[in-house]
């Protein structure tokens, strides 16, 4: 295997890759990580997985109503999420659970976000997958496909206008680059040269949707071109390119060099959600394939045995304590209560108004036993 | 004391926050150097510098956005919309996004932005500078709605927007942003959301309205006054949260009570008045409430002035609740 020199290039068509397939070195391009970064890294995806795998058994049990697994999407989401500081701002989108870990958000909340417990920052008013901890500068996510685009740009103004350096990162899909706030977002921030990174995970589909029915440009990367900056596509399904692009996008805004647009090719293993049927738009074969052959976490997993950073004993040591760390913290979630029934008439304002008083009274008035019970 | 038209006590509001206040910034569509197409921002981009004065592309889901993100990272952001009837392509980043972040965070996200917009007729703005389109907002759990009709109460209100801690739709009457003056003092001062404005006090009739049909019902009262008809109208400022307590006063009092707005009928604020009248003080009515409105047509150009409801159809509408 002949590994090449590197430079890194705007606007190709291929995608930046270091590892192929069999987790083989192909590029010259410095990540600059530590063998002990890389092991963290590789921990995170395991821990993105086990959790997916642990909400998907939930959901099938009646446990959770709706989940959108984040499988096959793992070096994506941590690689990018891991070149970040902690004071750099995270607007997310669905199916991220790879970006909540690595930034630092407990399982049991993510747990108990999920089955609507009291550990649930947004106190179980959301639908599962909705996550939001601003004190971790994770920004509470919605439904509406990209209006969280303009919003990562405005914030990102707010740390140039105060002379702060801190970043902010959007997350998004191929789909979501067809809304008109993904065009307003870029445009926004070029104009006004924010520190900003936009984030697409091009996971080939929006729902069913395949790429050619969402656009006709050959990449997504080459969209930043019409705004006035640089775009890069990466193999997603390689965590090290990922972090690596990521790492000079962050760094080329922290410095004052304005927004980077970032497309990671990447595949969703799963149907869209737990409400979705994939047999009706993509081959099985398809998504074995990409099962089979790319995986991101066997990709690193070979890498890491080859280069003798991991044994395979040390390995599956590893594997077996995530799984304990996951099940204990969904055990956790679980025990925990719901939040207070008539909560969910709280929050809609710093100070409710006099009808809501009104309303939230004459709630707790007639659901008095359910109430006291804490039922959900 | 200087006396100021609205547009002016505006500006002397957003410029009084700027100066007591780093985190306010102002964005728009020709609100840097042009100042505004009505001139509410007049010299603030020289003032302020170009960081907190500025102009945005033509975007208006961007601008509402790009509002949003700097409320969320400590901003106090106002957006200018350049006239409401434009303010549609950014009604997803309003209902879906600022209305709901605090209550979808679970209380930990709070979106202190003010939207401020060019709103109503009697300009001859025909369809898509006329609108008065406050219903699509007031329906929205999270948001609050104010309308001032005067100079004075303009500056305050736009002040108690900018400080209060959840988002604004703040909608100015541009029929009645150049006159009438009124005094209006200089820096800080606030009128406070959610509290409506007695005009006038009366004990036949009580006019419930806001914005530039203030004034309409007023020139009704002086011309029917003379015949010992005594109207009462009540200003209501901020439409969400509504003044519950001084309607029902109101129409406690008079037993007769008209719903004055711009808008068409159905779904109205109008509508919302006359039903909360029903359920609460029916037994107080002496007549059917009657809501006087704009009609069921997109707003019209060359007949603007029969469009908003008239001197002729308040004074009709009286008299026939007082006959009823």
């Amino acid at each position: 295997m002949k590994v090449q020199s590197f430079e890194l290039k705007p606007f190709t068509e291929e995608s930046l890759r270091i590892l192929d397939e069999e987790g083989r070195q192909v590029s010259h391009w410095d990540h600059g990580l530590t063998d002990k970064q890389i092991v963290e890294l590789y921990r995170l995806m395991w821990v993105t997985r086990l959790l997916d795998e642990r909400t998907l058994i939930l959901q099938k049990q009646g446990k959770i109503a709706f989940y959108a697994s984040s499988a096959g999407q793992e070096a994506a989401q941590v690689g990018s999420a891991y070149a970040m500081e902690p004071q750099d701002w995270i607007y997310p989108s669905h199916r991220e659970q790879g970006v909540f870990i690595t930034r630092g958000m407990p399982l049991e909340e993510i747990f108990g976000h999920f089955m609507s417990r009291s550990l649930d920052p947004a106190r179980g008013r959301q639908m599962p997958g909705h996550l939001g901890r601003y004190d971790l500068h994770l920004i509470t996510l919605s439904s509406p496909v990209s209006t969280q685009i303009p919003q990562a740009v405005g914030t990102a103004y707010a740390s140039k206008y105060r002379k702060e350096s801190s970043v902010t990162m959007t997350y998004f899909g191929d789909g979501g680059t067809s809304e008109g706030a993904f065009h307003e977002g870029l445009n926004f921030a070029a104009v006004f040269q924010c520190p900003v990174v936009f984030f697409c995970q091009n996971n080939q589909y929006a729902i069913s949707v395949p790429l050619n029915f969402q656009m006709a440009t050959k990449t997504i990367a080459v969209k930043a071109c019409a705004y006035g900056f640089d775009g890069f596509r990466v193999d997603g399904n390689d965590v090290l390119a990922v972090y690596s692009v990521t790492h000079y996008a962050v760094q080329k805004a922290r410095s004052g060099q304005g927004p980077t647009l970032i497309e990671a090719v990447t595949y969703r293993y799963a149907p869209h959600s737990s409400a979705d049927d994939d047999k009706r738009y993509r081959r099985p074969e398809e998504v074995e394939d990409w099962q089979k052959k790319r995986d991101p976490i066997k990709r690193l997993r070979l890498f890491l045995i080859r280069e003798s950073i991991l044994s395979e004993k040390s390995d599956s040591e590893l594997l077996e304590q995530l799984k304990e760390q996951v099940m204990q913290a969904y055990e956790i979630a679980e025990r925990s209560p719901h939040p207070p029934l008539a909560s969910f008439l709280e929050d809609v304002y710093a100070e409710e108004p006099w009808f809501l008083k009104q309303e939230k009274q004459e709630f707790v008035e007639l659901y008095q036993e359910e109430y006291e019970r804490g039922e959900k | 004391m200087p006396s100021l038209p609205m547009v002016r006590a505006i500006r002397d509001a957003i410029r009084t926050l700027m100066l007591l206040d780093e985190r306010v910034v102002i964005f728009g569509e020709d609100v840097g150097k042009r100042g505004g197409v009505f001139l509410a921002t007049e010299g603030l981009q020289q003032e302020f510098g170009i960081e907190r004065c500025f102009d945005t592309p033509l975007a208006e889901n961007g601008i509402i956005g790009f509002a949003i993100g700097m409320a969320i990272n400590g901003l106090r952001p106002i957006a200018e919309i350049q006239f409401t009837d434009f303010i549609y392509p950014g009604f997803d980043q309003i209902v879906s996004e600022l209305a709901k972040f605090r209550y979808r965070s679970g209380g930990q996200i709070a979106v202190p932005v003010v939207i401020r917009t060019p709103w109503g007729g009697g300009v001859k703005g025909g369809l898509y500078h006329s609108q008065a389109n406050e219903s699509y907002f007031i329906h929205t759990a999270g948001l609050k709605v104010v309308v001032p009709s005067t100079p004075y109460d303009a500056k305050g209100l736009l002040i108690a927007s900018v400080q209060d801690p959840d988002p604004v739709i703040f909608f100015e009457p541009k029929k009645l942003y150049f006159a009438p003056r009124e005094e209006v003092p200089e820096g800080v001062y606030t009128v406070p959301l959610g509290v409506a404005r007695l005009v006038r006090e009366g004990k036949d009739v009580s006019i419930i309205t806001y914005g530039s049909l203030v004034y309409v019902a007023s020139e009704v009262a002086d011309k029917l006054y003379p015949e010992g008809i005594s109207i009462e109208i009540l200003d209501l400022r901020t439409l969400l949260p509504f003044d519950g307590e001084a309607i029902l006063a109101s129409a406690r009092k008079t037993g007769r009570v008209i719903a004055l707005v711009e808008a068409p009928k159905f779904c109205s604020f109008a509508s919302e008045i006359s039903a909360f009248l029903a359920e609460n003080v029916i037994e107080y009515l002496q007549a059917p409430i009657k809501r006087v409105t704009g009609y069921f047509t997109p707003y019209p150009y060359w007949t603007d002035a029969y469009y908003i409801p008239t001197l002729k159809r308040v004074e009709k509408a009286v008299r026939e609740i007082l006959a009823y």
